[in-house]
This record gives C-alpha cells, structure tokens and sequence, in this order.
C-alpha cells in the first residue's frame, strides 16, 4: 500500500491540521509517513502546499514525484489546479468551493469550475456551509477531510480516533464538532 | 521506545537532547528556526536545565556555544545557511582552537531560496574550516547522527557541522529514540596553547588540523551515514545527503537498477568512492546544492566519466526532486497535466492589520514629494512591502544592511537617505551601523518598524524592541530629540507623515521607531488567554 497526497491551500487554512490528523492515523497504524511542510515567507497569505506520503514500506523521497499523486485535497478551489502536474492518471481532486480572494486577478468561479470538471471525477465541497451546520466554522477543514477520507487509504475509524487525539486538548466540545464535520464531509462524498 | 513523528528540525533538537546537550543557541532563520523552538518547548529539556532562549545573531550564539564548550558541555548552535556567513569568523577559528566538550553546529540550507536570498552550500564551509561535515538523509538518521556527531566532535575535539536543506527540515517522518544520556560534567580546560590564537599557537595548531584530516578520512570510511548499495550496471551514482532519497526513489519507481554510493559523511571516504569509480563507466553524481564534490571529482581538465549539475545532467540550480534524477538516470518524462492557464501567482503579503502596512503607506507619500526615492531596507515581514501594491523598498541584501547602505548613499549625495529595519533585525546587526551613522553624523532618517517580535520566522523573542531599543538608541548617540516615536494606525496617518517630512529634512541621524505589536503575536496571545479562559 502506499498513497501519496497533496494537501492545498492558502497559509492559515488549516491545511496541516488535516495533515496531523492523517499522520497520527498512519503512525499508530505502523505505517511509514514523509509529510513535507511549507513554513516560513509562503505562510503570509501566500499558496502553500504539503506533501504527504503514507505507505507499508520504506519512503525515501519527502517529496511527491510528478504524475504519482493519488489525491489532490485543497481547501481552496483555485489552489487545487496548482498542483495537477502531481495528479496521476485517475488520481482524484477533492477540493473546497470557498475561494479565498486575495489579488486583483483571481479568475472567475465558472473557470475554475470547467477546470476542475476535467479532472476525474472531482469531489466538490460547499465546506464553510457545512461546517457551520456542523458547529463552527473553523471546522471547514475537517469536512474536507471527510469528504477525501475514502481516498487516504485509512480506516474512517482511524481518522475519526485522530481527530479525537488532535483536537482532545481543546475539549469535548470542540472534539464534537469536528467529528461532526468530518462525518458529513463523509456522508457528501459517499453518496 | 515509541516511535514519534518529528520534523526533520525536531529529530535534530530531540537527538541533541537525548545526546546530553546542555545548552542550544541560535537566531531564527528559516529553515532553522524549529530546532531552537522545540528544545525550548520540550519538558525533558527544562527539567535537565538545557539553556535554550535565543542569541542576539548567529555569531553571538556561536562564540557563546563555544564558549560552553570550552567549558567542557556539550553545545548546539542553530543557524541557517546565510547566518553561518556571519558566524563565520568564529567557526573558521574555532576549528584552530578545537573544543573540549562536544560542539555541533546544525545549519539548514535553503537550495531553490523558497525564504532565502541565496542557495549557498555549507558544506563549503566544511571544506573551509576543515571540520568534519554530516548530511544525514532521513529524519531518524538525523537523530541518530546527534549522537554520533557529539562523539566525533569530543574524539577529534572539533566543532562537526550536520548539514541539512529545507526539505529534511521540514518534513516529518517516524522516528524511534534511544536511551538519554547523561550531560557532561563541568570540566572547562586550561589549554591557552590551544586556545589563544595568537600567531606563535595559531601555527602549531593550524598544523594539528591538517594532520588530522587523514584521520577525519579514515572516520568517514566507518561511518554509518557512508554505504554503497548494491546494483549492477555501467553506470553508478554518488548520491550526497537527501538525494539519496530521490535515488532510490527513481530506482524503485522505475525498476533502475544501478550502484549507489550514498554518502553522509565527510570528508570522503576515499577507498569507498574509488571503488565506485573505478566499478562504472560513468558517474552520476547527485549533490543538493552546490556541485561542490561534482566540481572536485571532475578537476580543472574535466573528465568525460562524470554526469550531473555542471554538465546539465541535473540542473544547476535549485533543489532536486526524483523526476529530475529519474531523468538524468535514463527514464522517460513522467506524462502529466499542465497547470491551466487560470490559475495565477499567490504571492505572499503582509498580513491584514499589520503595522507595516500604515507605516508604508505614510513612507510612500513623503518619498513621492522627494526627487529621489530609494528606500534601503533589511530582512523580515517587512521585505514584502517590496512588492504591490506597496513597492515601497528598494533593497534587501543582508542582515542589518539598509543603515549601513543607506549612510553610503548619503555619503554619495542622496537626500533622504532612508533605511527601514525591524527591532529583531536592528538586535540582530543594525546596532554597529547605527554606531558608524553617529560617529559621521550621517543625514540618514532610520525608521524602525518595532512590532515586539522577530515576526518573519513565526514570532521569536526579539531582544532589541520597546524600551530597551529606545534605550539603545539613546546609547549609541542619538540625539534625544531625532528619536520619534510613531504609533503606525490609520488615525495617525497625519502625525506620522509630519514626523518623517521633519526628520527628513534633517541632516542628520533620525531614528522614527513606528511602534506596534505584530498582529499575528496579538491573535496568538488571545486565543492562549481565551484557552486558559482568562
């Protein structure tokens, strides 16, 4: 088993909270992780990206090679396109519909959607929305983890107990409200 | 023990821990920065008392490393690459002196500058100071090499550099600990043969390093980073540090089989890398960074054996990834979708709130009434108002720099003549250019954008801010009433803009420290307040 994910978005997101939570899953489940991180100028606002790879064998490369990517998972629709020269053939494209605008020449959504279109398949998520049904709105991320979680090549369970790791420290109710996003980022997807 | 998932920067600071460190010092700098940072978060760390708050700038926190090293402890000092150029007088030197307790230097490189302003390779500094370099590859190599880097720099009593590049740093991976071992005791050592660099010691010990070196070989030769893999074939690959990884990599993906020799260690291990040589018709060799051993391997006169970045094998510049050894290994071009059109560049930008932003846009209007409006700056958030829609500076070249640069340029003429700086960078190596603009009475207006932090690299204690940065000022020499205080906020606009008209006007020095803390640390403070329901 291996799978290699890119994770998208803009600095701030929240894309490495998903990270975490795919790593802490993979980790206790004794598989192998590379998971490269931006840090550093990019995160001001800027496209940042994250390399995760998971498998059951030894990993050298931190970084995903051309072509190989299993899954694009962006919490924003633009930043999903950015990275399509990773996708493999019949990877799939999990991606937010919140565009995050943050310069004059931000393209117009039926642009983004046609691209995306081309694309097997994609997962398209209406996630601000969902999150908020779920409890906050912060949890956007974790609905679009739920929607990419049959993707990950890990166990829903395994995300779930994940969740319940990173976000315990913050309290039950933030635990809930999350477990609650994932679950209907699930539900959207599965259908 | 359990195996943790730790970023490359992380298994660094652990493996020092469990190593016996008694003291980190560094100044952040990206990809460094998260050494220092977990060292001071970790709870084994503190209750062992490993001093670990951060330096003024690299070379204060290399001498005070050395200094504890002198003294017999094991000591870490954290920098990246650039900042090794300003320790770098004490590194060369110090591998005259030697050391006593155990001294590692751990430098991050930045090859393709995703936060830099250069891609230089350490490992030149390696070969320059003569010490012995490693460049593990994997995170639990890291680790491990913090054990075996203290006990080569004790056995040799020289300072060991573990070289790494932005990617190992930044990436996490499983890593399996070892046993914690015991802090060195107190044993400083009275050795001023060794120790004072005076000529008639300097010689004798400069001597002793180059004796060493055939021994140095001989270490590398047994060194666990250095090992050949097997493989078959007229072409092999001498794979440095983390492209190693992207060897194997493009190996198993694309069923290449050929010898490696993956290299950690240096100097070379001389027999391991002629029977490389000596086995293949042609070697490629793969180095992230600079072709330093490539260009070495080759000579003056070339050698038509030798593939890699200098014959456009693997590109010159920037750093590796495995479709570009996979390439230069025989394979075909990975097929993949092109990037649409669409989709356009997200540069990065000030943050939404930030002090900067009001403290340029009062900058842009007084510079616009000048005839010449060139703004020399420095290193941090600040830089980015380099871009649109500020455009508002003009130079970024060192640490420290646009005081001093700006002095030049009035030297030359140029009215104002202004340098913009933040209180980090101003700790870090603005102080002495300050000092030089006083001792000349210099016509330079030095605005300093003191927002409490060393905010670029994620909000580290800044040592020059609040009182105390005015207090230096007043120290240096300025005079009381050139030292405005600014408060960057839209309702200042006004007051603002007067005060930088004034002290233009001046000839003389200026300092206009713009006063406010960085949003980022302010929404960091509330949510701990909010978590802890205070």
């Amino acid at each position: 088993m291996q799978k290699n994910i890119i994770l998208a978005g803009v600095g701030g997101q929240g894309i490495l909270s998903i990270a975490a939570v795919i790593d802490w899953a993979a980790l206790t489940g004794g598989l192998e992780i590379r998971q490269a991180e931006v840090h550093g100028m990019s995160q001001r606002g800027g496209a940042v990206q994250s390399h995760l790879r998971i498998a059951d064998h030894e990993l050298f490369a931190d970084l995903i090679a051309l072509g190989t990517a299993d899954l694009i998972l962006s919490v924003e629709p633009l930043e999903a396109l950015r990275y399509l020269p990773f996708l493999a053939p019949g990877g799939k494209v999990v991606t937010s519909l919140e565009p995050f605008i943050n310069m004059p020449n931000y393209p117009a959504m039926e642009q983004i959607l046609s691209e995306l279109g081309k694309t097997d398949h994609p997962v398209l998520v209406h996630s601000a929305e969902l999150a908020r049904e779920a409890g906050s709105a912060r949890a956007s991320n974790m609905v679009m983890l739920g929607a990419a979680a049959q993707f990950t090549g890990i166990d829903p369970e395994r995300l779930e107990a994940g969740i319940k790791a990173l976000f315990g420290p913050k309290g039950e109710a933030i635990v809930d409200i999350n477990i609650k996003a994932f679950r209907m980022g699930q539900r959207l997807s599965n259908h | 023990m359990n195996r943790q998932l730790l970023l490359g920067a992380e298994a660094v600071a652990q493996g020092a821990i469990d190593a016996g460190l008694s003291g980190v010092y560094a100044y952040p700098g990206t990809p460094s920065t998260e050494i220092t940072e977990y060292i001071q978060r970790s709870k084994e760390a503190r209750e062992h008392g490993v001093r670990s708050s951060w330096s003024s700038n690299e070379k204060t926190a290399y001498e005070a490393a050395l200094g504890m090293s002198y003294a017999g402890k094991r000591s870490l000092v954290c920098m990246k690459h650039v900042g090794l150029n300003v320790a770098a007088d004490a590194f060369i030197n110090s591998a005259i002196t030697g050391v006593n307790g155990g001294l590692v230097l751990a430098v991050a490189d930045d090859p393709s500058m995703h936060s830099s302003q250069n891609e230089q390779d350490s490992r030149f500094y390696g070969r320059f100071a003569m010490v012995p370099v490693l460049e593990p590859s994997s995170q639990q190599e890291l680790y491990d090499s913090m054990f075996h880097a203290f006990e080569l720099s004790e056995s040799v009593r020289l300072p060991v550099i573990v070289r790494m590049t932005t990617r190992l740093s930044h990436s996490r991976a499983g890593v399996t600990r070892a046993e914690m071992r015991e802090q060195n005791p107190l044993h400083a050592e009275y050795a001023p043969d060794r120790f004072v660099l005076m000529p008639h010691n300097a010689r004798v010990q400069y001597q002793n390093l180059l004796d060493l070196q055939p021994i140095l070989e001989e270490l590398s030769e047994s060194s666990f980073l250095n090992q050949p893999v097997e493989g078959r074939g007229p072409v092999g690959v001498i794979a440095f540090g983390i492209g190693y990884n992207y060897v194997m990599e493009a190996r198993n993906a694309h069923g290449i089989d050929c010898r490696v020799l993956k290299i950690g260690q240096y100097p070379l291990p001389r027999p391991q890398v002629n029977e490389l040589f000596d086995a293949c018709d042609t070697v490629l060799v793969v180095e992230e960074g600079y072709p330093v051993y490539e260009e070495l391997f080759r000579g003056y006169f070339g050698s038509s054996k030798i593939r890699g970045r200098m014959d456009g094998t693997l590109p010159r510049a920037g750093e590796l990834t495995t479709d570009l050894v996979a390439v230069a290994l025989g394979a075909k071009p990975a097929e993949t979708t092109a990037v649409p059109g669409i989709v356009v560049n997200r540069p990065p930008e000030l943050c939404k709130g930030c002090g900067h932003r009001d403290m340029f846009e009062a900058l842009n209007i007084v510079m616009k009434e000048n005839r010449e409006s060139h703004v020399f700056s420095d290193i941090g958030c600040y830089t980015l108002a380099a871009l649109p829609p500020y455009s508002a500076i003009h130079t970024c070249v060192d640490m420290g720099a646009s005081i001093t640069m700006a002095i030049g340029a009035a030297d030359a003429g140029l009215r104002p003549a202004v340098a913009v700086i933040g209180d980090s960078t101003f700790g870090h190596s603005g102080m002495t250019g300050l000092l030089d603009a006083v001792k000349d009475h210099a016509p330079v207006t030095i605005i300093i954008g003191d927002n409490e932090t060393t905010a670029m690299t994620g909000g580290q204690h800044s040592a020059a801010t609040g009182s105390t940065l005015i207090e230096i000022c007043r120290g240096l020499g300025v005079e009381e009433s050139h030292i405005r205080l600014i408060v960057p906020l839209k309702k200042h606009l006004e007051e603002n803009i007067a005060v930088l008209r004034e002290e233009f006007a001046y000839e003389g020095v200026s300092v206009v420290i713009a006063q406010r803390e960085c949003v980022e640390s302010a929404a960091k403070k509330n949510r701990r307040a909010a978590a802890t329901g205070q």
